[in-house]
């Protein structure tokens, strides 16, 4: 198994910040699985995705990427080899569904007939019938319907790694839960490597083979999700998880006040 | 009216040509000014809001005003009065290309330079369709307001409908003065129909 992404002695502080975003990280993702980024508000989750495609360049420190030092690659062309996902999709609002998905291809000079296939297989992928969305235009989908051709766009040219910046997070908790299902099932099809960055610690035990739980910029503990919650490595991780523990018992509590 | 429509054909067809010469010329060079202007401020918000504000200045001036003050400079004419119809003209397509631009998602932007658009890409196939429905309204006003103020342009012997106007009025003819209406709000309706459909029309998608 090679290694798809290495973080080594990774430090970012932004301007007129008087903490570091990211503080000495050292880490390695291997090929295929799904990492899940787990962390608070401003803790440095998502500087962390972003430093992977360069949306976000590091102050000191390297980052591999199959590798390769990415800091010696085209930010632009890198970036064409890792799909990305945001929070809100962002679905380019003049472009049809097809148009959409076909961006990255588009760009990289692929044939019509290939690109028009393309858009039909991974519309089946996500569960969106070709003949039914492909002309329709974002505004006309619903949250759920825009992220699900959202994660399709990112996949178009086949990346190597997928960054997915709480994806689900706008998402209300049915359908968040049936596209994490749809988002494991897709992961095991095509084998992709996975960051994932989100702040609710149930998603990120449900779908990370391993999860990275991160608070002021620094890693707390990278981990099974299983020796995780068997052996939290610190206070901060104990409360992590401890505050599902305290959810579910409310949930229980309230339960029993009905009956 | 036909009569005088049948009788003196050019002189209606004459001023509507140079009404139609001087709104083309001041919207061709209202639109490159305006560009530049913008592409130099639309990076600094504060740069953009002053701009913006005095050229709001501008164009709270009458125009009859403006064109007194720049007789002394530049004389009476044409020349003179596309001057004045371009600075006007400013304020309302500088404000609108800034607005267009800054209205976009930063999402939308995040993502197309996420997935590896380079910025002349993410200019012409993002920024520039996402922002087109704010700037074509803005055209809309200028050419709309071109067409009025250019009326008045006829004081300063620049030609235009507005001469048939003026005469009728000096001349109390009612024919010319009906003319002169007639012809000047048909031209300033039509474009305004026109340009709102285009508009629409590249609105469509968008939200």
């Amino acid at each position: 198994m090679s290694v798809a992404v290495e973080f080594r002695a990774v430090t970012k502080r932004f301007a007129k910040a008087n903490y570091d975003a990211m503080s000495d990280v050292s880490l390695q993702v291997e090929e295929g699985e799904i990492v899940t980024i787990l962390g608070t508000s401003g803790c440095g989750k998502t500087t962390f995705i972003k430093m992977v495609n360069r949306l976000i360049e590091p102050d000191s420190g390297e980052i591999l990427f199959f590798g390769q030092s990415i800091a010696a690659l085209d930010p632009v062309s890198l970036r064409r080899k890792i799909g990305y996902v945001i929070q809100q999709a962002g679905l380019f609002p003049h472009w049809n569904i097809a148009e959409n998905i076909s961006t990255v291809p588009q760009i990289l000079g692929w044939e019509k007939a290939r690109i028009a296939a393309r858009v039909d297989e991974l519309l089946e992928l996500v569960e969106l019938d070709p003949s039914e969305f492909k002309k329709r235009y974002p505004r006309q989908l619903s949250g759920g319907q825009q992220q699900r051709v959202g994660l399709a766009r990112a996949l178009a040219a086949d990346p190597q790694l997928m960054l997915l910046d709480e994806p689900f997070g706008a998402i209300d908790a049915i359908t968040r839960g049936n596209l994490q299902k749809e988002l494991l099932r897709i992961h095991a099809k095509t084998k992709k490597t996975f960051l994932f960055v989100t702040h609710d610690v149930n998603e990120a035990f449900r779908l990370g083979d391993r999860v990275l739980v991160m608070d002021a910029g620094k890693v707390q503990q990278f981990d099974k999700p299983d020796a995780i919650r068997r052996h939290p490595a610190n206070e901060f991780v104990e409360r992590l998880i401890d505050s599902v523990e305290a959810q579910r018992q409310a949930w229980e509590a309230d339960e029993c006040s009905y009956i | 009216m036909l009569v005088y429509l049948i009788k003196y054909p050019q002189k209606l067809y004459i001023p509507l040509l140079e009404h139609l010469v001087i709104t083309a010329f001041t919207l061709a060079l209202s639109l490159a000014l305006a560009t530049l202007i913008s592409a130099l401020i639309i990076r600094s918000r504060v740069l953009s809001q002053v701009t913006i504000g005095a050229f709001s200045v501008v164009y709270s001036i009458p125009s009859l005003a403006l064109f007194a003050l720049l007789i002394p400079v530049l004389g009476l004419g044409r020349d003179t009065a596309i001057i004045v119809l371009v600075l006007y003209n400013q304020f309302l397509l500088v404000r609108n290309i800034v607005a267009g631009f800054a209205s976009i998602d930063s999402q939308v932007l995040e993502a197309a330079r996420g997935m590896g658009m380079g910025e002349t890409q993410l200019f012409f196939q993002i920024r520039l369709p996402l922002a087109a429905p704010m700037i074509l309204a803005g055209v809309r006003l200028a050419i709309v307001s071109t067409i009025g103020i250019a009326t008045i342009a006829a004081t300063i012997n620049a030609g235009g409908l507005g001469t048939i106007l003026f005469d009728g009025l000096r001349t109390r003819n009612t024919v010319k003065i009906l003319w002169g209406t007639v012809l000047s709000s048909t031209l300033a309706i039509f474009a305004n129909q026109l340009l709102a459909w285009a508009e629409k029309r590249q609105a469509r998608n968008i939200q």
